[in-house]
């Protein structure tokens, strides 16, 4: 399947219920972590343009901590887990009791920027491992990149593998966060970005026809 | 009044005083700015990847390649009454927002991004006067035709002007 037009609204539940599982899996982590309830959304699937998926984050300038990792095995893509700067650094302060954290300006605590990065390791590695396990794919995550900066330049990196191919990218889009938050509070986003020859190799594992 | 052109992700404008240009959220990609010190039209292009022959696109997005998006720029420019004589450039980007252990060609986009630019800008003999490449920061960029400077702001770096 080269354009993402083509795919359907089965499709695309399908893709939700990938964005469910993985989500749900790592919601788990991070509450085992943190020994508090944490909540998820239904995912939200779409297919968005290149100019338009910063703006959809609060717009290209926006500084977010980024958990990046690669998806390496049969069904290639890019994962992002985004967070607000001041939800991430709440969350290392309860892990590590360190009320000091800040990543508003560097010099960071380098203690607590490794927890971040395990943070970001435990929630993408469970999410990858529960889509491996359902979908019955080889699929290894890299070792995950940690970068505070503009969410644009960010998703720059995420969106390169599939730029070659079209403008638009299909992004499964879970948000978790904190029982008893407001939106406003949301622990965090996570984006799966597939390669566009993924699309094929998941569906198929599903059983699913891709030109149905 | 002066107005703020904004320049998406693969994408390219041309604009003219006493409107600034404006570009978001650069990591990887590479900001080229292309000014006339003359009649001082200019165009700014966003720039994702660093070679067209490597789409596969069925439509080419010309703006998305540093050959194309340069000629586009280029072209674009003249057609405004720009001279290509006088034609300069200043670059901002390419930045390694990540690092891996393994260095895979895609890991290395920013620099190879760079490395494009810069051999497009030569081929069409536009000398580049200012630059601010590489690094780890993502980067928002604006020129200003007036001063004829690129101000650059990073999150934890601050602001520069070239």
């Amino acid at each position: 399947m080269k354009d993402l037009n083509q795919l359907n609204s089965f499709h695309l539940d399908i893709l939700k219920e990938i964005g469910n599982i993985g989500a749900g899996h790592a919601a788990t982590s991070l509450s085992t972590l943190l020994k508090r309830k944490i909540d998820m959304n239904v995912p939200n699937v779409r297919v968005v343009s290149l100019q338009e998926l910063p703006e959809q984050i609060g717009g290209a300038d926006t500084e977010v901590v980024a958990i990046f990792l690669r998806i390496e095995g049969d069904a290639p893509g890019s994962m992002f887990y985004l967070s607000e700067v001041q939800q991430a650094e709440k969350l290392i302060q309860s892990l590590t009791g360190n009320d000091d954290f800040q990543l508003s300006k560097p010099p960071f605590d380098q203690i607590g920027l490794s927890a971040l990065q395990e943070v970001g390791n435990i929630l993408a590695g469970s999410y990858l491992s529960s889509l491996a396990d359902f979908t019955n794919l080889n699929l290894q995550p890299t070792v995950p990149g940690l970068s505070i900066d503009m969410v644009g330049a960010i998703l720059n990196y995420g969106l390169v593998a599939l730029s070659a191919a079209g403008d638009h990218a299909l992004v499964i889009d879970t948000h978790i966060s904190e029982v008893g938050q407001t939106q406003e509070q949301t622990a965090g986003h996570f984006f799966l970005l597939p390669d566009p020859d993924s699309f094929q190799v998941i569906f198929k594992s599903l059983g699913v026809d891709v030109n149905e | 009044m002066s107005e703020v052109i904004k320049v998406g992700m693969a994408d390219l404008k041309v604009a003219t005083p006493p409107n600034t240009i404006r570009t978001s959220g650069l990591g990887s990609c590479v900001g080229v700015v292309i000014y006339d010190e003359m009649t001082n039209v200019f165009g700014m292009a966003h720039i994702m990847l660093p070679d067209s022959s490597q789409s596969k696109q069925a439509t080419l997005n010309i703006a998305k390649y540093a050959d194309s998006a340069i000629k586009e720029l280029i072209k674009q420019l003249l057609s405004q009454g720009a001279r290509a004589f006088s034609l300069k450039a200043k670059i901002a980007g390419g930045a390694q927002m990540f690092t891996f252990q393994s260095g895979s060609d895609l890991m290395r986009i920013g620099p190879r991004n760079v490395e494009a630019v810069k051999l497009a800008l030569k081929q069409s003999k536009i000398p580049i006067l200012a630059e601010d490449v590489g690094g780890k920061s993502g980067r928002t960029i604006e020129f200003d035709p007036l001063t004829k400077t690129l101000h650059i702001r990073t999150v934890n770096q601050g602001t520069a002007a070239i």
